[in-house]
Protein backbone atom coordinates (compact mmCIF):
# COMPACT_ATOMS: atom_id res chain seq x y z
CA UNK A 1 0.00 0.00 0.00
CA UNK A 2 2.77 2.42 1.00
CA UNK A 3 4.84 1.44 -2.06
CA UNK A 4 1.91 2.27 -4.27
CA UNK A 5 1.67 5.71 -2.67
CA UNK A 6 5.37 6.31 -3.19
CA UNK A 7 5.02 5.38 -6.85
CA UNK A 8 2.15 7.84 -7.21
CA UNK A 9 4.23 10.67 -5.68
CA UNK A 10 7.13 9.83 -8.01
CA UNK A 11 4.76 9.89 -10.96
CA UNK A 12 3.35 13.28 -9.95
CA UNK A 13 6.85 14.74 -9.57
CA UNK A 14 7.71 13.37 -13.00
CA UNK A 15 4.63 14.98 -14.54
CA UNK A 16 5.51 18.30 -12.84
CA UNK A 17 9.03 18.09 -14.24
CA UNK A 18 7.72 17.33 -17.71
CA UNK A 19 5.46 20.37 -17.57
CA UNK A 20 8.13 22.76 -16.36
CA UNK A 21 11.00 21.51 -18.52
CA UNK A 22 10.05 23.19 -21.84
CA UNK A 23 10.60 26.58 -20.24
CA UNK A 24 14.13 25.84 -19.27
CA UNK A 25 16.13 26.13 -22.47
CA UNK A 26 18.79 23.47 -22.38
CA UNK A 27 21.65 24.21 -24.76
CA UNK A 28 23.66 21.26 -25.89
CA UNK A 29 27.08 21.21 -24.31
CA UNK A 30 29.64 19.93 -26.75
CA UNK A 31 32.68 17.96 -25.81
CA UNK A 32 35.59 20.37 -26.00
CA UNK A 33 39.09 19.07 -26.57
CA UNK A 34 42.12 21.33 -26.20
CA UNK A 35 44.40 20.01 -28.95
CA UNK A 36 43.91 21.46 -32.40
CA UNK A 37 45.81 20.84 -35.64
CA UNK A 38 43.63 23.00 -37.87
CA UNK A 39 40.85 20.46 -37.43
CA UNK A 40 37.48 21.50 -36.09
CA UNK A 41 36.01 18.00 -35.93
CA UNK A 42 37.46 14.59 -35.26
CA UNK A 43 35.19 11.59 -35.71
CA UNK A 44 36.41 8.11 -34.90
CA UNK A 45 34.72 4.72 -35.13
CA UNK A 46 31.30 6.30 -35.36
CA UNK A 47 28.45 3.80 -35.51
CA UNK A 48 24.68 4.30 -35.58
CA UNK A 49 22.22 1.47 -35.15
CA UNK A 50 18.47 2.06 -35.04
CA UNK A 51 15.91 -0.72 -34.59
CA UNK A 52 18.57 -3.37 -35.20
CA UNK A 53 19.56 -1.85 -38.53
CA UNK A 54 23.09 -0.62 -39.05
CA UNK A 55 22.86 2.87 -40.56
CA UNK A 56 26.48 3.97 -40.10
CA UNK A 57 29.38 1.61 -39.54
CA UNK A 58 32.84 2.46 -38.25
CA UNK A 59 33.16 5.97 -39.72
CA UNK A 60 36.36 7.90 -38.99
CA UNK A 61 37.33 11.25 -40.49
CA UNK A 62 38.58 14.72 -39.62
CA UNK A 63 37.26 18.05 -40.89
CA UNK A 64 39.48 21.11 -41.35
CA UNK A 65 38.38 24.43 -39.97
CA UNK A 66 37.00 26.88 -42.52
CA UNK A 67 36.59 24.35 -45.34
CA UNK A 68 33.69 22.75 -47.15
CA UNK A 69 33.32 19.01 -46.72
CA UNK A 70 31.02 17.42 -49.27
CA UNK A 71 29.17 14.24 -48.35
CA UNK A 72 28.27 12.02 -51.26
CA UNK A 73 26.50 8.68 -51.48
CA UNK A 74 23.45 6.83 -52.80
CA UNK A 75 20.00 7.16 -51.18
CA UNK A 76 19.90 5.39 -47.84
CA UNK A 77 23.69 5.59 -47.46
CA UNK A 78 23.35 7.38 -44.11
CA UNK A 79 24.21 10.94 -45.19
CA UNK A 80 21.33 12.62 -43.34
CA UNK A 81 21.88 10.36 -40.32
CA UNK A 82 25.52 11.48 -40.24
CA UNK A 83 24.47 15.14 -40.04
CA UNK A 84 21.87 14.35 -37.37
CA UNK A 85 24.51 12.47 -35.40
CA UNK A 86 26.80 15.50 -35.58
CA UNK A 87 23.87 17.52 -34.20
CA UNK A 88 23.59 15.02 -31.38
CA UNK A 89 20.04 14.06 -32.38
CA UNK A 90 20.79 10.35 -32.76
CA UNK A 91 22.29 7.87 -30.26
CA UNK A 92 25.65 6.58 -31.47
CA UNK A 93 28.80 4.67 -30.60
CA UNK A 94 32.33 5.93 -31.19
CA UNK A 95 33.41 9.50 -30.64
CA UNK A 96 32.62 12.92 -32.05
CA UNK A 97 35.06 15.58 -30.87
CA UNK A 98 34.76 19.25 -31.72
CA UNK A 99 38.14 20.92 -31.12
CA UNK A 100 36.58 24.24 -30.13
CA UNK A 101 33.25 25.55 -28.86
CA UNK A 102 30.97 25.22 -31.84
CA UNK A 103 27.65 26.75 -32.68
CA UNK A 104 25.90 24.78 -35.39
CA UNK A 105 23.47 26.09 -37.99
CA UNK A 106 21.38 23.41 -39.67
CA UNK A 107 19.39 23.41 -42.92
CA UNK A 108 17.27 20.24 -43.16
CA UNK A 109 16.30 18.85 -46.55
CA UNK A 110 12.60 18.82 -45.89
CA UNK A 111 10.53 21.47 -44.14
CA UNK A 112 6.74 21.66 -43.87
CA UNK A 113 5.87 25.28 -44.58
CA UNK A 114 3.15 25.12 -47.23
CA UNK A 115 0.25 25.24 -44.80
CA UNK A 116 1.61 27.57 -42.12
CA UNK A 117 0.50 31.22 -42.23
CA UNK A 118 3.90 32.54 -41.16
CA UNK A 119 5.66 35.43 -42.87
CA UNK A 120 9.36 35.42 -43.72
CA UNK A 121 9.86 38.23 -41.20
CA UNK A 122 8.24 36.19 -38.42
CA UNK A 123 10.25 33.07 -39.31
CA UNK A 124 13.55 34.94 -39.29
CA UNK A 125 12.77 36.63 -35.99
CA UNK A 126 12.31 33.35 -34.09
CA UNK A 127 15.18 33.65 -31.63
CA UNK A 128 16.17 36.97 -30.21
CA UNK A 129 17.92 40.15 -31.25
CA UNK A 130 18.05 39.34 -34.94
CA UNK A 131 18.87 41.99 -37.54
CA UNK A 132 16.48 40.68 -40.18
CA UNK A 133 17.48 42.94 -43.06
CA UNK A 134 21.12 42.10 -42.53
CA UNK A 135 20.42 38.37 -42.55
CA UNK A 136 18.52 38.78 -45.84
CA UNK A 137 21.53 40.56 -47.33
CA UNK A 138 23.80 37.70 -46.27
CA UNK A 139 21.84 35.29 -48.47
CA UNK A 140 21.51 37.91 -51.25
CA UNK A 141 17.79 38.42 -51.02
CA UNK A 142 17.91 42.14 -51.69
CA UNK A 143 14.22 42.82 -52.11
CA UNK A 144 12.79 43.48 -48.65
CA UNK A 145 9.21 42.98 -49.88
CA UNK A 146 9.84 39.26 -49.45
CA UNK A 147 9.64 39.79 -45.66
CA UNK A 148 5.87 40.13 -45.73
CA UNK A 149 5.34 37.05 -47.89
CA UNK A 150 4.07 33.80 -46.46
CA UNK A 151 6.71 31.03 -46.30
CA UNK A 152 4.41 28.76 -48.31
CA UNK A 153 4.35 31.01 -51.40
CA UNK A 154 8.14 31.37 -51.78
CA UNK A 155 9.88 29.77 -54.75
CA UNK A 156 12.20 26.81 -54.06
CA UNK A 157 15.30 29.00 -54.32
CA UNK A 158 13.90 31.76 -52.10
CA UNK A 159 12.85 29.22 -49.44
CA UNK A 160 16.33 27.65 -49.39
CA UNK A 161 17.93 31.09 -49.00
CA UNK A 162 15.55 31.97 -46.18
CA UNK A 163 16.37 28.67 -44.44
CA UNK A 164 20.09 29.36 -44.81
CA UNK A 165 19.56 32.89 -43.45
CA UNK A 166 17.75 31.40 -40.46
CA UNK A 167 20.58 28.94 -39.84
CA UNK A 168 23.06 31.85 -39.95
CA UNK A 169 21.01 33.91 -37.49
CA UNK A 170 22.97 33.25 -34.32
CA UNK A 171 26.38 33.45 -36.03
CA UNK A 172 27.28 29.77 -36.16
CA UNK A 173 30.82 28.62 -36.95
CA UNK A 174 29.62 25.35 -38.43
CA UNK A 175 26.89 24.95 -41.06
CA UNK A 176 25.24 21.60 -41.82
CA UNK A 177 23.43 21.64 -45.16
CA UNK A 178 21.28 18.68 -46.20
CA UNK A 179 20.94 19.02 -49.98
CA UNK A 180 20.57 22.82 -49.88
CA UNK A 181 19.31 22.93 -53.46
CA UNK A 182 16.33 20.60 -52.99
CA UNK A 183 13.49 22.03 -55.07
CA UNK A 184 15.79 24.46 -56.87
CA UNK A 185 16.08 24.52 -60.66
CA UNK A 186 19.48 23.91 -62.25
CA UNK A 187 20.14 27.53 -63.19
CA UNK A 188 19.53 28.71 -59.62
CA UNK A 189 21.70 26.02 -58.01
CA UNK A 190 25.06 27.55 -58.87
CA UNK A 191 24.31 31.02 -57.37
CA UNK A 192 23.38 29.40 -54.07
CA UNK A 193 26.73 27.57 -53.89
CA UNK A 194 28.59 30.74 -54.91
CA UNK A 195 26.82 32.54 -52.09
CA UNK A 196 27.69 29.76 -49.61
CA UNK A 197 31.31 29.96 -50.71
CA UNK A 198 31.37 33.69 -49.96
CA UNK A 199 29.73 33.20 -46.56
CA UNK A 200 32.31 30.52 -45.76
CA UNK A 201 35.18 32.89 -46.58
CA UNK A 202 33.86 36.07 -44.96
CA UNK A 203 32.56 34.45 -41.79
CA UNK A 204 35.15 31.65 -41.50
CA UNK A 205 32.50 28.96 -41.29
CA UNK A 206 33.07 25.24 -41.71
CA UNK A 207 30.46 23.74 -44.04
CA UNK A 208 29.25 20.14 -44.18
CA UNK A 209 27.31 19.68 -47.38
CA UNK A 210 25.24 16.74 -48.61
CA UNK A 211 24.90 16.70 -52.37
CA UNK A 212 24.43 14.33 -55.31
CA UNK A 213 26.05 16.66 -57.82
CA UNK A 214 29.65 15.75 -58.76
CA UNK A 215 30.11 19.10 -60.46
CA UNK A 216 29.27 20.90 -57.18
CA UNK A 217 31.73 18.66 -55.32
CA UNK A 218 34.50 19.55 -57.79
CA UNK A 219 33.81 23.28 -57.85
CA UNK A 220 32.83 24.16 -54.30
CA UNK A 221 34.09 21.50 -51.89
CA UNK A 222 37.56 21.18 -50.42
CA UNK A 223 37.21 17.65 -49.15
CA UNK A 224 34.97 14.75 -49.97
CA UNK A 225 33.43 12.03 -47.87
CA UNK A 226 31.75 9.22 -49.78
CA UNK A 227 29.42 7.05 -47.76
CA UNK A 228 27.57 3.83 -48.15
CA UNK A 229 26.89 2.97 -44.53
CA UNK A 230 30.67 2.73 -44.19
CA UNK A 231 33.20 5.13 -45.70
CA UNK A 232 33.96 4.44 -49.37
CA UNK A 233 36.23 7.44 -49.87
CA UNK A 234 37.73 10.22 -47.79
CA UNK A 235 40.11 12.77 -49.27
CA UNK A 236 40.51 15.92 -51.37
CA UNK A 237 37.41 16.77 -53.40
CA UNK A 238 39.41 17.14 -56.62
CA UNK A 239 40.10 13.39 -56.56
CA UNK A 240 36.53 12.79 -57.68
CA UNK A 241 37.72 13.50 -61.24
CA UNK A 242 39.91 10.38 -61.22
CA UNK A 243 38.26 7.32 -62.76
CA UNK A 244 39.68 4.90 -60.17
CA UNK A 245 38.30 7.01 -57.32
CA UNK A 246 34.91 7.09 -59.03
CA UNK A 247 35.09 3.32 -59.37
CA UNK A 248 35.89 3.14 -55.67
CA UNK A 249 32.81 5.24 -54.83
CA UNK A 250 30.28 4.05 -57.38
CA UNK A 251 31.60 0.59 -58.14
CA UNK A 252 32.34 1.66 -61.72
CA UNK A 253 33.23 4.78 -63.71
CA UNK A 254 30.42 7.26 -63.97
CA UNK A 255 29.73 8.32 -67.51
CA UNK A 256 27.92 11.62 -67.27
CA UNK A 257 27.52 11.94 -71.04
CA UNK A 258 25.46 8.80 -71.53
CA UNK A 259 22.39 7.68 -69.71
CA UNK A 260 22.95 4.42 -67.95
CA UNK A 261 20.27 1.76 -67.59
CA UNK A 262 19.07 0.42 -64.25
CA UNK A 263 21.65 -1.75 -62.55
CA UNK B 1 -31.41 33.50 -13.43
CA UNK B 2 -30.09 36.83 -14.66
CA UNK B 3 -26.87 36.12 -12.79
CA UNK B 4 -26.42 32.75 -14.45
CA UNK B 5 -26.89 34.32 -17.88
CA UNK B 6 -24.42 37.07 -17.08
CA UNK B 7 -21.80 34.61 -15.83
CA UNK B 8 -22.23 32.34 -18.80
CA UNK B 9 -21.80 35.30 -21.17
CA UNK B 10 -18.54 36.23 -19.44
CA UNK B 11 -17.44 32.60 -19.46
CA UNK B 12 -18.24 32.24 -23.16
CA UNK B 13 -15.84 35.08 -24.00
CA UNK B 14 -12.96 33.56 -22.04
CA UNK B 15 -13.63 30.08 -23.40
CA UNK B 16 -13.94 31.44 -26.96
CA UNK B 17 -10.61 33.28 -26.75
CA UNK B 18 -8.81 30.29 -25.22
CA UNK B 19 -10.20 27.63 -27.59
CA UNK B 20 -9.63 29.92 -30.57
CA UNK B 21 -6.04 30.66 -29.60
CA UNK B 22 -5.05 27.08 -28.71
CA UNK B 23 -7.07 25.77 -31.65
CA UNK B 24 -4.98 27.84 -34.06
CA UNK B 25 -2.05 25.52 -33.30
CA UNK B 26 -4.19 22.41 -33.43
CA UNK B 27 -5.37 23.22 -36.96
CA UNK B 28 -1.78 23.86 -38.12
CA UNK B 29 -0.62 20.56 -36.66
CA UNK B 30 -3.21 18.89 -38.91
CA UNK B 31 -4.81 17.68 -35.71
CA UNK B 32 -8.11 19.49 -36.20
CA UNK B 33 -10.12 16.30 -35.90
CA UNK B 34 -7.97 15.22 -32.99
CA UNK B 35 -9.24 18.24 -31.09
CA UNK B 36 -12.79 17.22 -31.88
CA UNK B 37 -12.36 13.57 -30.94
CA UNK B 38 -10.43 14.47 -27.80
CA UNK B 39 -13.42 16.39 -26.47
CA UNK B 40 -15.51 13.21 -26.48
CA UNK B 41 -12.93 11.49 -24.31
CA UNK B 42 -14.20 13.72 -21.50
CA UNK B 43 -17.51 11.84 -21.33
CA UNK B 44 -16.60 9.16 -18.77
CA UNK B 45 -14.92 11.82 -16.64
CA UNK B 46 -18.12 13.84 -16.54
CA UNK B 47 -20.08 10.71 -15.64
CA UNK B 48 -17.75 9.82 -12.77
CA UNK B 49 -17.94 13.39 -11.50
CA UNK B 50 -21.74 13.28 -11.48
CA UNK B 51 -21.92 9.82 -9.85
CA UNK B 52 -19.43 10.62 -7.09
CA UNK B 53 -20.62 14.20 -6.54
CA UNK B 54 -17.53 16.19 -7.38
CA UNK B 55 -17.14 18.82 -10.08
CA UNK B 56 -17.77 16.91 -13.33
CA UNK B 57 -15.47 19.27 -15.24
CA UNK B 58 -12.59 18.26 -13.00
CA UNK B 59 -13.38 14.67 -13.93
CA UNK B 60 -13.54 15.67 -17.59
CA UNK B 61 -10.16 17.40 -17.36
CA UNK B 62 -8.50 14.42 -15.67
CA UNK B 63 -9.85 12.04 -18.30
CA UNK B 64 -8.82 14.36 -21.12
CA UNK B 65 -5.28 14.81 -19.89
CA UNK B 66 -4.71 11.20 -18.91
CA UNK B 67 -5.88 9.94 -22.30
CA UNK B 68 -3.88 12.64 -24.08
CA UNK B 69 -0.78 11.63 -22.11
CA UNK B 70 -1.37 7.93 -22.88
CA UNK B 71 -1.80 8.69 -26.58
CA UNK B 72 1.30 10.91 -26.52
CA UNK B 73 3.32 8.12 -24.94
CA UNK B 74 2.07 5.29 -27.21
CA UNK B 75 2.65 7.49 -30.24
CA UNK B 76 6.23 8.18 -29.21
CA UNK B 77 7.01 4.55 -28.54
CA UNK B 78 5.18 2.83 -31.41
CA UNK B 79 5.03 5.59 -34.05
CA UNK B 80 1.39 4.66 -34.77
CA UNK B 81 -0.27 7.75 -36.22
CA UNK B 82 -1.72 10.20 -33.76
CA UNK B 83 -5.15 10.37 -35.42
CA UNK B 84 -5.56 6.59 -35.38
CA UNK B 85 -4.79 6.43 -31.65
CA UNK B 86 -7.14 9.29 -30.84
CA UNK B 87 -9.85 7.58 -32.90
CA UNK B 88 -9.45 4.35 -30.91
CA UNK B 89 -9.30 6.19 -27.57
CA UNK B 90 -12.33 8.28 -28.45
CA UNK B 91 -14.59 5.31 -29.17
CA UNK B 92 -13.32 3.50 -26.08
CA UNK B 93 -14.09 6.53 -23.91
CA UNK B 94 -17.52 6.89 -25.50
CA UNK B 95 -18.29 3.24 -24.73
CA UNK B 96 -17.12 3.61 -21.11
CA UNK B 97 -19.07 6.84 -20.79
CA UNK B 98 -22.34 5.32 -21.96
CA UNK B 99 -21.74 2.34 -19.65
CA UNK B 100 -21.25 4.70 -16.69
CA UNK B 101 -24.29 6.82 -17.42
CA UNK B 102 -26.47 3.70 -17.45
CA UNK B 103 -30.01 4.94 -17.35
CA UNK B 104 -29.34 8.53 -16.22
CA UNK B 105 -29.90 9.85 -19.69
CA UNK B 106 -30.67 13.45 -18.72
CA UNK B 107 -27.15 13.76 -17.27
CA UNK B 108 -25.75 12.39 -20.51
CA UNK B 109 -27.75 14.99 -22.37
CA UNK B 110 -26.17 17.80 -20.35
CA UNK B 111 -22.71 16.38 -20.96
CA UNK B 112 -23.29 16.12 -24.69
CA UNK B 113 -24.85 19.51 -25.23
CA UNK B 114 -23.55 21.66 -22.37
CA UNK B 115 -25.19 22.93 -19.23
CA UNK B 116 -24.81 26.58 -18.36
CA UNK B 117 -27.61 26.61 -15.80
CA UNK B 118 -25.06 25.53 -13.16
CA UNK B 119 -22.59 28.38 -13.78
CA UNK B 120 -21.79 30.29 -10.57
CA UNK B 121 -19.61 33.31 -9.80
CA UNK B 122 -16.91 31.07 -8.34
CA UNK B 123 -16.82 28.66 -11.28
CA UNK B 124 -16.74 31.59 -13.73
CA UNK B 125 -13.78 33.22 -12.01
CA UNK B 126 -11.97 29.87 -11.74
CA UNK B 127 -12.60 28.99 -15.38
CA UNK B 128 -11.60 32.47 -16.59
CA UNK B 129 -8.35 32.30 -14.61
CA UNK B 130 -7.58 28.84 -16.03
CA UNK B 131 -8.23 30.15 -19.55
CA UNK B 132 -5.92 33.13 -19.03
CA UNK B 133 -3.13 30.92 -17.67
CA UNK B 134 -3.56 28.47 -20.56
CA UNK B 135 -3.33 31.35 -23.07
CA UNK B 136 -0.20 32.82 -21.46
CA UNK B 137 1.59 29.46 -21.30
CA UNK B 138 0.61 28.69 -24.89
CA UNK B 139 1.96 32.06 -26.00
CA UNK B 140 5.31 31.19 -24.41
CA UNK B 141 5.60 27.88 -26.28
CA UNK B 142 3.84 29.03 -29.49
CA UNK B 143 6.98 29.66 -31.55
CA UNK B 144 8.61 26.45 -30.34
CA UNK B 145 5.59 24.44 -31.46
CA UNK B 146 5.48 26.15 -34.85
CA UNK B 147 9.19 25.57 -35.37
CA UNK B 148 8.70 21.89 -34.53
CA UNK B 149 5.90 21.75 -37.13
CA UNK B 150 8.21 23.21 -39.79
CA UNK B 151 10.93 20.71 -38.93
CA UNK B 152 11.25 18.67 -35.77
CA UNK B 153 15.00 18.21 -36.30
CA UNK B 154 15.45 21.95 -36.66
CA UNK B 155 13.64 22.54 -33.37
CA UNK B 156 15.59 19.84 -31.52
CA UNK B 157 18.87 21.17 -32.91
CA UNK B 158 17.99 24.52 -31.30
CA UNK B 159 17.72 22.82 -27.93
CA UNK B 160 13.92 22.58 -27.84
CA UNK B 161 12.52 19.47 -26.16
CA UNK B 162 9.77 18.85 -28.71
CA UNK B 163 8.15 15.86 -26.99
CA UNK B 164 7.77 17.69 -23.70
CA UNK B 165 6.56 20.88 -25.31
CA UNK B 166 3.89 18.84 -27.12
CA UNK B 167 2.82 17.21 -23.86
CA UNK B 168 2.49 20.59 -22.18
CA UNK B 169 0.39 21.78 -25.11
CA UNK B 170 -1.89 18.73 -24.83
CA UNK B 171 -2.26 19.47 -21.11
CA UNK B 172 -3.35 23.04 -21.85
CA UNK B 173 -5.75 21.86 -24.55
CA UNK B 174 -7.27 19.46 -22.01
CA UNK B 175 -7.84 22.33 -19.56
CA UNK B 176 -9.49 24.56 -22.15
CA UNK B 177 -11.62 21.80 -23.70
CA UNK B 178 -12.87 20.74 -20.23
CA UNK B 179 -13.98 24.30 -19.58
CA UNK B 180 -15.49 24.66 -23.06
CA UNK B 181 -17.64 21.59 -22.47
CA UNK B 182 -19.61 23.60 -19.93
CA UNK B 183 -20.76 26.06 -22.60
CA UNK B 184 -21.35 23.91 -25.68
CA UNK B 185 -21.02 20.31 -24.46
CA UNK B 186 -18.72 17.52 -25.64
CA UNK B 187 -20.46 17.22 -29.00
CA UNK B 188 -19.73 20.78 -30.07
CA UNK B 189 -16.57 21.86 -28.25
CA UNK B 190 -14.46 20.56 -31.12
CA UNK B 191 -16.15 23.21 -33.21
CA UNK B 192 -14.70 25.98 -31.03
CA UNK B 193 -11.24 24.51 -31.47
CA UNK B 194 -11.43 24.14 -35.26
CA UNK B 195 -13.66 26.76 -36.88
CA UNK B 196 -12.31 30.06 -35.46
CA UNK B 197 -8.84 28.93 -36.52
CA UNK B 198 -9.75 28.00 -40.11
CA UNK B 199 -11.74 31.24 -40.42
CA UNK B 200 -8.69 33.20 -39.22
CA UNK B 201 -6.48 31.29 -41.66
CA UNK B 202 -8.61 32.64 -44.51
CA UNK B 203 -7.52 36.18 -43.63
CA UNK B 204 -3.92 35.69 -42.53
CA UNK B 205 -0.56 35.66 -44.23
CA UNK B 206 1.30 35.96 -40.96
CA UNK B 207 1.23 34.26 -37.61
CA UNK B 208 0.40 37.17 -35.32
CA UNK B 209 -2.75 38.08 -37.15
CA UNK B 210 -3.70 34.42 -37.50
CA UNK B 211 -3.47 33.64 -33.80
CA UNK B 212 -5.24 36.73 -32.48
CA UNK B 213 -7.96 36.67 -35.15
CA UNK B 214 -8.60 33.05 -34.23
CA UNK B 215 -9.00 34.09 -30.57
CA UNK B 216 -11.31 36.99 -31.52
CA UNK B 217 -13.48 34.79 -33.76
CA UNK B 218 -13.73 32.23 -30.96
CA UNK B 219 -14.89 34.92 -28.56
CA UNK B 220 -17.44 36.33 -31.04
CA UNK B 221 -18.89 32.89 -31.78
CA UNK B 222 -19.07 31.91 -28.10
CA UNK B 223 -20.49 35.22 -26.87
CA UNK B 224 -23.02 35.79 -29.67
CA UNK B 225 -24.23 32.20 -29.48
CA UNK B 226 -24.93 32.39 -25.74
CA UNK B 227 -26.31 35.94 -26.07
CA UNK B 228 -28.76 35.03 -28.86
CA UNK B 229 -29.86 31.97 -26.94
CA UNK B 230 -30.45 33.84 -23.66
CA UNK B 231 -32.30 36.69 -25.44
CA UNK B 232 -34.42 34.87 -27.98
CA UNK B 233 -34.36 31.27 -26.82
CA UNK B 234 -35.34 29.91 -30.25
CA UNK B 235 -37.10 27.10 -28.44
CA UNK B 236 -33.90 25.13 -27.81
CA UNK B 237 -32.60 23.95 -24.47
CA UNK B 238 -28.87 24.60 -25.12
CA UNK B 239 -26.86 27.52 -26.61
CA UNK B 240 -24.48 25.13 -28.45
CA UNK B 241 -26.19 25.09 -31.88
CA UNK B 242 -26.35 28.92 -31.96
CA UNK B 243 -22.61 29.12 -31.21
CA UNK B 244 -22.06 26.82 -34.17
CA UNK B 245 -24.28 28.88 -36.50
CA UNK B 246 -22.50 32.14 -35.62
CA UNK B 247 -19.11 30.46 -36.08
CA UNK B 248 -20.05 29.04 -39.47
CA UNK B 249 -21.32 32.46 -40.55
CA UNK B 250 -17.94 33.98 -39.61
CA UNK B 251 -16.17 31.23 -41.54
CA UNK B 252 -18.35 31.79 -44.62
CA UNK B 253 -17.68 35.54 -44.58
CA UNK B 254 -13.91 35.06 -44.24
CA UNK B 255 -13.92 32.46 -47.02
CA UNK B 256 -15.69 34.90 -49.36
CA UNK B 257 -13.31 37.75 -48.40
CA UNK B 258 -10.31 35.52 -49.10
CA UNK B 259 -11.80 34.38 -52.40
CA UNK B 260 -12.35 37.98 -53.55
CA UNK B 261 -9.20 39.61 -52.14
CA UNK B 262 -6.67 36.74 -52.14
CA UNK B 263 -5.32 37.81 -48.76
CA UNK B 264 -3.30 34.70 -48.02
CA UNK B 265 -1.05 34.70 -51.10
Amino acid sequence: MFGCFKKLIAFLIQILFVLVAPFIAVRKVWLIVAEDNGYILKVSNLGVKLQNQILLDNISFNAKKGTTLAILGPNGAGKTILLKTLLNLVPHTGSIEWTEKVKIGYVPQYVAVSDIPMSVREFLSIGNGVDIENSLKKVRLNDNSILNKRLGVLSGGQLRRVLIAWALNDNPNVLLLDEPTTGVDMDSEEPIYLMLNDIKKTQKITIFLITHNIHIVQEYADDLLALNKCLTFCGPAAEIAKPDIQRQIYGETVCVETIRGET
Amino acid sequence: MLDTTFYSLILSIFVGVATGYLGSLMVLEKMALVGDALSHVALPGLAIGISFHFNPFLGAFVFLFVSAAIIWHIQRVTKISFEALVGAMFTLALAIGILLYGTHLEDLENALFGDISQVTLLSTVGAAAACVIAIILTKIIYNKLVLAMISEDLAISKGINVARTNLLYLFLVSVVVAIGIQIVGTLLVGFLVIVPAIAAKNLSSHMRRYSWLSAVFGAIAGFSGVFLWSTFGFGIAFPGPLVVFVGIAIFAITAIINWRLKLTS
